[in-house]
């Protein structure tokens, strides 16, 4: 991992369920069901810690590295 | 994490489980588990019951998780495709609707009660015991056994899906949740 990257957590959207066990492991309130739709992640808030990647039922969240 | 008053609702799901096999006319409680996801999605455009309030949710979390009785792998591909998704959701209308007419041969009087709960839709379970006579028609009885097959049904089946995928496999193919999202879509995400 360079430096000025983070992990933070990407969802696909388009296979998400929007069922929210993300949000319920979340120690970050760090990510949130978008109106029943999908889930959404907020890279602001997301520490990368990858609890969400375990949980989602859809294996749908992979943690990812960004520029920061 | 701080525990809310609807992180303990499984034990209302676990408790209609669980009374269904005392008397079946409890199983008409469940279309509360029917309506609250639909009302919620339409009126606010949210999956809030799946969200916060399914207690079928939180009983799979629970065993899975806490119990352990999750293998935790991930779910195949192919059960979390849309056609398999939309494709469940047909079936589950299809099985529901069968379901309703044959409750309506009993109301008509065109068929007598059937006291039996049909687990996956092919296993004729006895259940006499969960009945005995109201002054109700026994068309009420008829669909109480039907929901509850439903209900059982699609328990053993998350149960099943539980123990060989996640803990919460059910959410990805669970017709209410499918069927809430889809309400969530057609309202195009707006307030």
């Amino acid at each position: 991992m360079g430096t000025g990257n983070k992990r933070k957590a990407a969802v696909d959207t388009n296979a998400c369920v929007a069922c929210g066990c993300c949000v319920k492991v979340c120690p970050m309130s760090a990510i949130q069901v978008w109106r029943g739709i999908r889930a959404e992640v907020d890279e602001a808030r997301c520490v990368g810690c990858g609890r969400c990647v375990r949980e989602c039922p859809a294996s749908v969240i992979v943690l990812r590295e960004v520029q920061v | 994490m701080k525990k809310r008053w609807y992180d303990y609702l499984w034990i209302v799901e676990l408790t209609y489980l669980v009374l269904g096999f005392f008397n079946i006319l409890f199983a008409w409680l469940g279309l509360l588990f029917f309506f609250i996801p639909l009302i919620i999605a339409a009126v606010w455009g949210t999956k809030g019951y799946c969200n916060r309030y399914c207690g079928r949710g939180q009983i799979f979390g629970l065993l899975g998780g806490r119990f352990g009785l999750s293998r935790k792998k991930d779910i195949p591909r192919w059960m979390k495709s849309k056609w398999f998704r939309y494709g469940f959701l047909i079936f589950f209308f299809i099985m529901f609707f069968q379901m309703l007419w044959s409750t309506y041969l009993v109301f008509a009087g065109v068929r007598d009660l059937r006291q039996a709960v049909t687990l996956l839709w092919t296993f004729k379970l006895p259940w006499h015991w969960a009945y005995h006579g109201t002054l109700l028609h026994p068309g009420v009885a008829q669909f109480a056994f039907g929901f509850y097959s439903v209900m059982l049904t699609s328990t053993v089946l998350g149960l099943v899906t539980m123990v060989l995928f996640k803990p919460r496999s059910w959410c990805v193919y669970c017709p209410m949740g499918t069927m809430t999202q889809l309400i969530c879509k057609a309202r195009g995400g707006r307030d």
